[in-house]
């Protein structure tokens, strides 16, 4: 498949490095201000490099990268939130060019779903957003394995950065103002925080589970959700939690009853009391019990493979 | 346990009555089992037997007692409530014992807003008995403190519990870490 990557951050970076392994082409690169378009295949290194040195892919424009000759656009821009624009815009250029579009970006996918798959459904072309939620863990295509329907609950965690931040306070002791700053240093944690510790991301994505769950019966956005964020968990609560072999992890919960992510106390050794920068998803399924999936829900090149799984997943066009 | 309703047993409430067994947990202090039955015979209940472990004392150092009583179902809650307002520890009343537990961490203002009165109103207004407090205050009195509650509540009451709790915490403007109810119990 030809790639169309927008977004030169840690995703889109990881997926033009890694697409030939899964032998892929890259023929267009863009980033906020510039692009770059090879129809004969992108020297991904060369491109990179420029970027690094220069801040710019390129000498063209994104817009350039849009009107491409690609049969998959990656939508890896950042995400954002209400009309989930220039990432929506995107995505919709490239259906109704009747080409495929994977997202990494959360915005269109949470916010304006039912329009998403409207778009999509006009296409020739297909929508897929594995990487959205849960980094490298396959979640939405373990529901499209298992059955939306077969499929009454999802829970779990899916932000890192709060886990990361929940884990090392509960383990040493430490304040939230400290771990924070350090998850900061490490690269756990971005400048602006504020999506990761007030609970958005992981609403964001419980909001596109209940989306995909409830199979077009009813549409959810970030609206919809009750969200609240650990910032006001003081290191003394995780003291008392350890001490009746509890911890406080920030779980997200996509429900018939809606969406809701919150602190909650679970079983120290419980299954969704991961450490770490690791997720967890566990699905409540109609026949089967629990259904757990935990790996690793961030990052550059984790992500990037679940966009390369996605762009397997794609039939020719 | 309950009447044969042939027997057509009424009271002065006209109402059939019904048998329930009433498990206590006295501190070990003398009159304390009178103080225990005291409510049972005001509010009518006719008492048929009682079975006073003494002796086995549970890990919290308490005496345990079966009560057996008999009552029109309507006056039995008041009985249960009358045990508890006497201050008496009610483990397991009728035929459902408290047999759900629930942990949550109460953070704020709590010694500032008045922890007891906090635990009082999560006890009256919610049927749960909160049965074990640990409280982490590192700035004193004055500072954001925390609070871990056990409660204890019959079987599939605790999500009624919880916001019961989460009501009279909000208007003190006390955050609740709540336990997460379903899934991850493994």
């Amino acid at each position: 498949m030809k790639l169309a990557v927008l977004g030169a951050g840690a995703v889109g970076r990881s997926v033009a490095e890694l697409a030939g392994q899964y032998g892929h082409e890259v023929v267009a690169i863009a980033d906020s201000s510039s692009g770059v378009v090879d129809s004969s295949g992108i020297d991904v290194d060369a491109v990179l490099n420029r970027k690094e040195r220069e801040g710019t892919v390129g000498d063209g424009s994104p817009d350039d990268v849009l009107v491409a000759d690609y049969d998959v656009l990656v939508e890896a821009t950042p995400t954002t939130l209400g009309d989930a624009q220039p990432g929506f815009g995107h995505v919709e250029t490239a259906l109704s060019r009747d080409r495929h579009a994977v997202l990494a970006n959360k915005g269109p996918v949470a916010e304006r779903y039912g329009e998403l798959m409207a778009l999509a459904e006009d296409s020739a072309g297909d929508v897929l957003f594995e990487a959205a939620v849960g980094g490298a863990i396959p979640i939405l295509s373990t529901i499209d394995d298992f059955g939306a329907g077969q499929i009454t609950a999802a829970r779990g965690v899916l932000n890192g950065t709060a886990n990361f931040i929940l884990s090392r306070m509960a383990a040493d002791g430490l304040d939230y103002e400290h771990v924070l700053a350090e998850a900061q240093d490490l690269g756990v944690a971005e400048a602006d925080p504020s999506f990761d510790v007030d609970g958005t991301d992981a609403a964001l994505k419980f909001v596109i589970l209940s989306n995909v769950l409830s199979q077009g019966e009813r549409e959810y956005t970030l609206d919809d959700a009750t969200v609240e964020g650990i910032q006001n968990v003081p290191g003394n609560a995780l003291d008392l939690a350890a001490e009746d072999n509890r911890t406080v992890r920030l779980i997200g919960e996509a429900t018939p009853d809606g969406v809701h992510v919150a602190p909650k106390l679970v079983p120290q050794n419980g299954v969704l009391a991961v450490t770490g920068t690791r997720n967890i998803v566990q699905f409540e399924t109609e026949n089967a019990g629990e259904l757990n999936i935990s790996g690793r829900g961030a990052g550059g090149p984790e992500t990037a493979t679940a966009v390369l799984a996605d762009v397997g997943r794609l039939p020719p066009l | 346990m309950t009447d044969d309703a042939d027997e057509e047993a009424e009271t002065d409430g006209g109402q059939h009555v019904q048998a329930y067994t009433v498990r206590l947990e006295l501190v070990d202090e003398p009159g304390e089992l009178l103080n225990a039955l005291q409510p049972i015979s005001e509010h009518g209940a006719n008492l048929l037997s009682i079975f006073h472990e003494r002796g086995n004392v549970t890990p919290r150092g308490h005496i345990p007692v079966e009560v057996d009583i008999e009552c029109p179902p309507d006056r039995f809650e008041n009985i249960v409530q009358a045990l508890r307002d006497a201050g008496i520890n009610v483990i397991q009343a009728g035929a459902e014992r408290y047999s759900e537990e629930l942990t949550v961490i109460l953070v704020g203002h709590l010694i500032d807003t008045d922890l007891s009165d906090s635990l009082t109103q999560f006890q009256t207004t919610s049927r749960a008995e909160v049965v074990d407090v640990s409280l982490s205050a590192p700035e004193g009195t004055e500072g954001v403190s925390s609070a871990r509650l056990r409660l204890a509540t019959e079987a599939d009451r605790a999500e009624e519990v919880l916001e019961t709790v989460r009501d009279i915490a909000e208007e003190k403007d006390i955050h609740v870490i709540e336990p997460q109810l379903a899934g991850g119990s493994a």
